[in-house]
């Protein structure tokens, strides 16, 4: 390649600007809401929100620890639903992906049409509310936060077209060498498919994490109460952890309302960026096989 | 006996599908079975299916068609979806192109990490960041308002706003992400079109508008059709952890998805959510189905199907 001339130095330097501006941009809340959870509360309100605070304090993070038995029971909950839930979701949709990619399944096709007709229409939430809880019985309980969402036909139909990619030879011979589907499913298919895996297990969790859907809809427990929710009850009411305990360990200072909400924030968001350099990496990855096979 | 002989055959991988087939039944069959409550007038002592007939049997519908509140939220859900999908397809290709050309790696890398990164946190976090940004006491834009001497604007107070607000705050949270669909598009284009282009003389712009453009308008066109197809459903989560129950951004920021939810949940008026959500979803199926349709044509190897 030629060397670049200086008006292309100069294009380079103005188009990485301007895009460092854009991404500058969406760090900004980021940056905004960890300074404004360590800031003094009467230093937030009185001189704003600022990235740079004239008072740094931890009161935010005290008051929020001062109920720590809650936010230990978020944690847990939000964690448990993500694990189970990624685990089963997982097997229920790359079970179900697996027969519908077999060609010589004679139903495939009425199969992957029944599960496709369920990405095109939807009974709604108030029927889904009325048969999850009335009929189903799936209500104030870990498995309410977990079950609706373990089939997912966008997820299934992503795994069925990664197992269609692979060559049908290789179930055939492990056939003929006596092995049984389930058997070539678990050791032969799945291994072969890590790529698309990782992808989907990557995009599951993630619903799983961010989620409070399920939880208002069918959660009245607090004991069950997902971190997501936990945060929302804190920025709604902010009557989070105002008793006796709460004044012992702030004392006469003036309560951190303002401060809890993005101390709390900072802690839900937490593991998500402690682990985003991994989990974009396979993302994009993800992202990058889907495209260009669709 | 051909289907018992069928499943007999091959027992193993119709056993394998059943969990899949059953949840599918289970949550999204039953509650389209379910959709007959918008018909009743239900009791949850009767249930679904031995509620009595409502009288008239489309009272529920009256009921929604004829309020203030029908006009307000299809408007709404139609309105700013359209707004979403528009300029964040826009924005999502601008810097789709404009990352394509940058020749420094780890600053393409560096950049495509940071816009991606909103994508990865819930509403209810990004809910706390517009509250950082627009609270009336110290929040940023105030203060920014402030230092160029312009008054301080109520934000959660005045509805006109919340179009605007809300697009951004949809390109903000899902731009990085469409981005990085339009890149891999990018990625795949063979480097001969542009060496070609080269030795025909053509310049930085006339490669793009010429190449990489036409190269993205296929998968563009399909993002956008499937987008469409579901404009009568708003993202529920952005507008409840955004807007959540601030009545006085209804007027622009009230979508069907938070009413229906209010309407059941907060009033447990069971016929005329049930009432509003079907009409989303007949409307919705439509679309879909007229989207996906089109979609299709547009790409023989079956939109994503």
């Amino acid at each position: 390649m030629r060397p670049p001339t200086t008006a292309e130095r100069g294009l380079q330097a103005a188009l990485i600007g301007s895009l460092s501006l854009v991404a500058l941009a969406c760090l900004v809340p980021f940056v905004l809401t960890f300074t404004a959870s360590f800031t003094d509360e009467n230093v937030l309100i009185a001189n704003g929100i600022s990235f740079v605070p004239e008072l740094l304090s931890t009161n935010s993070y005290k008051l929020l620890f001062s109920d720590m038995g809650r936010v230990v029971s978020g944690y847990k909950i939000t964690f448990a639903v993500t694990i189970l839930g990624t685990a089963l979701s997982l097997l229920v949709n790359a079970l179900l992906a697996y027969p519908l990619a077999k060609r010589t399944l004679k139903y495939r096709n009425v199969l992957a049409f029944y599960c496709f007709f369920t990405m095109l229409f939807s009974g709604g939430i108030v029927p889904w509310y009325i048969i999850t809880t009335q009929y189903l019985g799936l209500r104030n309980s870990l498995l309410a936060l977990i079950i609706p969402y373990a089939a997912n036909a966008w997820y299934m139909f992503l795994l069925r077209n990664y197992f269609k990619s692979l060559p049908e030879e290789i179930g055939e011979s492990a056939q003929i060498d006596g092995a049984g589907e389930l058997r070539i499913f678990f050791q032969i298919i799945m291994p072969l498919s890590v790529p698309a895996l990782a992808s989907v297990t990557l995009f599951i969790s993630l619903q799983y994490w961010n989620d409070w859907w399920l939880g208002i809809m069918l959660n009245e427990e607090k004991s069950l109460m997902p971190l997501q929710l936990l945060l929302r009850e804190i920025v709604s009411n902010a009557i989070f952890a105002q008793g006796e305990n709460a004044t012992k360990i702030i004392g006469s200072e003036r309560l951190p309302t303002e401060g809890i909400k993005y101390a709390a924030t900072i802690i839900t968001i937490g593991p998500i960026i402690f682990l985003y350099p991994f989990l974009q990496k396979y993302f994009v990855k993800g992202l990058m096989v889907g495209a260009v096979k669709g | 006996m051909h289907v018992l002989k069928e499943l007999v055959k091959n027992r193993t991988l119709y056993l394998m599908a059943f969990p899949g087939i059953l949840l599918f039944f289970l949550f999204n069959y039953l509650p389209m079975a379910g959709v007959i409550v918008a018909f009743k007038r239900y009791s949850f002592s009767t249930g679904l299916f031995g509620s009595p007939w409502a009288k008239p049997l489309l009272g529920n519908f009256q009921f929604f068609f004829s309020s203030d509140a029908f006009w307000r939220v299809t408007r709404n859900t139609l309105f700013l979806n359209f707004s979403f999908i528009f300029f964040g397809t826009l924005i999502a290709l601008a810097l789709s192109i404009l990352l394509n050309e940058v020749r420094f790696l780890k600053v393409k890398k560096t950049i495509q990490s940071s816009i991606l990164l909103p994508y990865f946190i819930s509403w209810i976090v990004v809910g706390v960041f517009a509250y950082a940004l627009f609270n009336f006491d110290y929040g940023l834009i105030n203060q920014g308002l402030q230092l160029l001497g312009i008054a301080a604007k109520d934000w959660y107070n005045s509805y006109e706003a919340w179009p605007f607000i809300m697009t951004f705050v949809s390109i903000w949270k899902t731009a990085g992400y469409t981005s990085i669909i339009f890149l891999a598009v990018l990625a795949g284009i063979d480097a001969t079109y542009y060496e070609a282009a080269e030795i025909d003389g053509a310049g930085k712009w006339s490669k793009i508008r010429h190449i990489t453009i036409p190269h993205l308008m296929p998968t563009a066109t399909i993002l956008t059709l499937l987008a469409i197809g579901r404009i009568m459903y708003a993202d529920f989560g952005m507008f409840y952890a955004i807007i959540g129950e601030n009545s006085i951004l209804y007027p622009s920021a009230d979508v069907i998805d938070t009413y229906v939810y209010r309407t059941l949940r907060k009033l447990g008026d069971v016929g005329m959510s049930s009432a509003v959500g079907l009409y989303q979803s007949v409307i919705g199926f439509c679309l879909v189905l007229v989207s996906n349709k089109i979609a299709r044509k547009y790409q023989d190897e079956g939109s994503i199907f």
